[in-house]
């Protein structure tokens, strides 16, 4: 025990002089820039598809966590991310369109973590059916866009692509309407019920997504939604002027990534001041002790129902933008473990913890879309060469495994997540400085007088 | 909140008389049975009334005669998924009791359970006696087969996934057991995937005999069409009955069925008196494995065929039902197991036919099961047999 703490120690104190070294005067610039400028030139000068750019692409977008982390003037690192997300990684984009559209889907899933993120990390409202709301966005954009709309509204056509600005809005409003509407029965229960709750939510949702073809045909049901229409490209004439010649599909790749990075920009400005604001206390009240909260003159139900409300509009907005980016949308795209998948991500990053979450979210979206089939890729060469690998191992078919592993190894080792937040970490944490060696021998007594308290 | 005994306060356990034996044993069941004939008498009531009501508006079939010359049927089927869910109800429940949390990965024990069974007669059609063997012998051995293996594995993840956690807020276990049933569920699919069993599992059985017919129907034009019960259903209906008896026994009237009351009740005082919580806990996780492992041999058996993600809907619906009867109350899950079974019967048979098949019922009676979890929820959180609990400050 004692040796291991004097290990420890050692090696915290060799850590925290090399940080110590590299966040004194000029270095972090340096070292961030060396950093940044080695990072690009790698993704510019190779961007042909396989591990070795997946690696370089981790990096990178490790990167943005290093230049938010670096103790340097904000306006360094506010220049050096904007080069690099708006310049760096759309050139790389046009270099090859694969991984431009694998950062859009991992901003699109850091926005909807946020989401979830004000719910769970916020307020301590475990809710597993935040896709639902995802759902609702998804098809109340691609019912307006469709023809499937003249089956609901006689003699309606479809609406123009450039209505998509609007329904960005719209998907706000719908998404924090159908928050507050299912919030409003579910928000009275207590934690592990509100789950199960949302969880039956969810699925309902997703059961009248597959029903609701009959008697009138609303959604198209197992069949999906197909051609979901798209904003029309602004930005074409500003490529053409500036002698660019590139693809439709590059330009929309293009215009996606700007839309998802902006939206993404949008949400950490309105969740950080919302965390910071007198809501954001109350939440941080009612997830510490809701009794207390009560005492103290906290309404509640109205705060709780406030921050289902706002995650529920952030994951209304990118349903929209998702159907459009997708143009395809079926029921199937909406079921549970796209639930879990968000939430391992914000158990990921750490609850409660704006940068953690969007952390989480970029890991959990490459492990998911990216390592993981190219890893099976890989053992498939391999296994073609002769290297004994059993041939029913394809770690693309095994997301849950992924995910539930995640969940519990977080929950044993790092309730607090990978970039926790201050006070998460204690009230984790609050009962382990004290070796108590009661514990030991009987460890039935402590642990549930606690269970009693809490 | 606490599991619950039947009578609560006798002190006297060396003797008991055979009166107070058969109560505690017999008197849930005594309470299942009634609320059985009472579902069936009320819902079956309503669906004659609207029936009733809706005949004048349709031309094409009699709506009154098709509903009576289903409703048999229909009241077998929600006898059948009624035991289904309270026999994987009771696993919750009393999980819910002793630790108040919910073991979300339960469905994926029944899942597993199921498996068992599948591999089971696998094993056995390939040796060639699944043919030769009495129908008795294999369900009885591919019941405790279930039932060990499921009850184990329960066990051991509370050992691994849940002990760790003791003590962290509430949301950090209940994660952690969503994780736990994501994982089992492809591991399972692994294993099954590459064993030669299949994504979709052929569950085998040897010949269970004919359906029963209970009696003859008469339609008009002088024709009977017969109510028969399925040999499946009854094998399932009978075992859980047996297991609910033997439920009560161990609950009601051993030692541990004592210890685990003690330790649902107050877990502090039961360590006090010498009650070593921590093996109790690990019983109650193997006691409600080993019935949610034997309805998954059960399901299996009567569906024929499973995959590896066919817990998570019944699981659900099995936290609905112990919702239902009040969680942590033991013949309340039995109870809130046959309700919800019966409601769900109806719905899926009656929907259609008197929507003339505009909405499946098949589909929209999971919806009805999730509405049911919300309304009791709000308006009655303590469930149908559950005592008004304060939350403890």
């Amino acid at each position: 025990m004692t040796a291991d703490n004097r290990q420890v120690g050692q090696s915290a104190s060799l850590w925290g002089q090399l940080r110590a070294m590299a966040g004194r005067g000029p270095a972090p610039y340096v070292l961030t820039l060396a950093y940044a400028a080695i990072v690009s030139a790698l993704l510019l000068l190779n961007p042909t598809t396989g591990l070795g750019t997946d690696m370089v692409v981790v990096l990178f977008l490790l990167l943005m966590f290093v230049i938010y982390r670096a103790p340097t003037m904000l306006a360094f690192k506010l220049t050096l991310g904007t080069i690099l997300l708006a310049v760096v990684m759309p050139v790389f984009g046009v270099l090859n369109p694969f991984y431009i559209d694998v950062v859009t889907k991992a901003g699109m899933f850091a926005a909807l973590a946020l989401g979830l993120n004000v719910v769970v990390g916020f307020a301590g409202l475990l809710d597993l059916g935040y896709v639902a709301f995802f759902a609702v966005g998804a098809y109340l954009w691609g019912i307006f866009s469709t023809p499937q709309i003249s089956n609901i509204v006689p003699g309606m056509e479809p609406l123009h692509g450039s209505w998509f600005w609007l329904f960005l809005a719209i998907g706000l409003a719908v998404g924090a309407f159908f928050g507050v509407l299912l919030g409003l029965p579910v928000l009275r229960l207590r934690g592990d019920y509100l789950a199960i709750v949302t969880l039956g939510l969810g699925e309902v949702i997703r059961v009248l997504a597959t029903n609701l073809d009959r008697p009138i045909n609303i959604t198209n049901g197992a069949q999906g939604i197909k051609d979901v229409g798209r904003p029309p490209l602004f930005i074409e004439p500003l490529f053409q002027s500036l002698g660019i010649t590139i693809s439709r599909l590059q330009e929309y790749q293009l215009y996606f990534y700007f839309l998802v990075l902006l939206v993404l920009a949008l949400t950490v400005f309105v969740v950080h001041r919302l965390n910071d604001s007198r809501i954001g206390r109350a939440w941080t009240a009612i997830r510490e002790d809701e009794t207390a909260a009560i005492a103290m003159g906290i309404p509640l139900v109205r705060m709780k129902l406030l921050a289902f409300a706002v995650g529920a509009s952030f994951a209304g907005t990118m349903g929209v933008i998702f159907s459009a980016l997708q143009t395809f949308i079926n029921p199937p795209t909406f079921d549970l473990l796209r639930s879990i998948g968000i939430l391992s991500m914000v158990i990921l990053g750490g609850m409660g913890s704006i940068p953690g979450t969007m952390l989480g979210a970029v890991i959990v979206t490459l492990l998911d879309l990216q390592l993981l089939p190219r890893i099976a890729n890989e053992l498939a060469a391999l296994q073609r060469r002769g290297v004994p690998i059993p041939s029913w191992f394809d770690p693309a078919q095994y997301q849950r495994l992924l995910f539930g592993l995640l969940l519990v190894i977080m929950m044993i080792f790092r309730p607090e997540g990978l970039l926790p937040e201050d006070r998460r970490r204690q009230e984790l944490h609050h009962d382990e400085p004290e070796p108590a060696p009661e514990a030991k021998t009987s460890p039935a007594v402590p642990e549930s007088a606690q269970s009693v308290e809490g | 909140m606490a599991v619950e005994a039947t009578t609560g306060s006798d002190l006297v356990i060396t003797r008991r008389s055979f009166r107070s034996f058969m109560s505690e044993v017999f008197g849930p069941l005594l309470q299942v049975f009634l609320f059985v004939i009472g579902s069936a008498v009320v819902l079956g009531g309503i669906v004659l009334l609207l029936a009733l009501a809706l005949r004048g508006a349709r031309t094409d079939i009699d709506l009154l005669q098709g509903t009576i010359t289903i409703l048999p049927q229909v009241i077998i089927d929600g006898l059948v998924r009624g035991f289904l869910y309270a026999t994987i109800a009771l696993g919750y429940t009393m999980v819910y009791g002793v630790l108040e949390f919910i073991n979300f990965a339960h469905g994926e024990i029944f899942m597993v359970g199921a498996f068992v069974g599948a591999f089971f007669s696998a094993a056995l059609a390939s040796s060639g006696m699944l043919t030769t063997l009495s129908p008795i012998l294999f369900v009885i051995a591919a019941v405790f087969l279930g039932m060990a293996v499921s009850g184990l594995l329960a066990m051991s993840i509370e050992r691994v996934a849940y002990r760790p956690l003791r003590g962290a807020p509430r949301l950090v276990p209940l994660i952690s057991a969503i994780g736990v049933s994501l994982v089992l569920q492809d591991v399972m699919r692994m294993i099954a995937v590459n064993t030669g069993l299949g994504f979709n599992a052929q569950f085998r059985t040897p010949d269970l005999g004919q359906p029963l017919v209970l009696a003859q129907m008469p339609i008009a034009d002088d024709r009977t069409i017969p109510v028969s019960i399925d040999s499946r259903s009854l094998i399932f209906i009978v075992v859980a009955i047996i297991m609910l008896i033997g439920l009560n026994y161990l609950v009601n009237i051993t030692k541990l069925g004592k210890a685990i009351r003690a330790v649902a009740q107050d877990r502090p005082a039961a360590s006090l008196m010498g009650i070593d919580v921590n093996r109790v806990i690990a019983v109650t996780f193997l006691i409600g494995g080993a019935l949610g492992g034997a309805a998954g041999i059960l399901f299996g058996m009567r569906v024929g065929s499973i995959n590896p993600y066919v817990g998570f809907l019944p699981g659900l619906k099995a936290f609905t039902a112990a919702v239902l009867g009040g969680i942590g109350n033991i013949t309340g899950a039995m109870v809130g197991g046959i309700v919800l079974g019966f409601l769900e019967a109806f719905v899926a048979s009656y929907l259609s036919l008197f929507t003339r098949g505009q909405f499946s019922g098949a589909s929209y009676a999971d919806i009805v099961a999730f509405s049911i979890l919300i309304l009791i929820l709000i308006f009655r959180p303590s469930g149908l047999l559950g005592e008004v609990v304060t939350q403890k400050v």
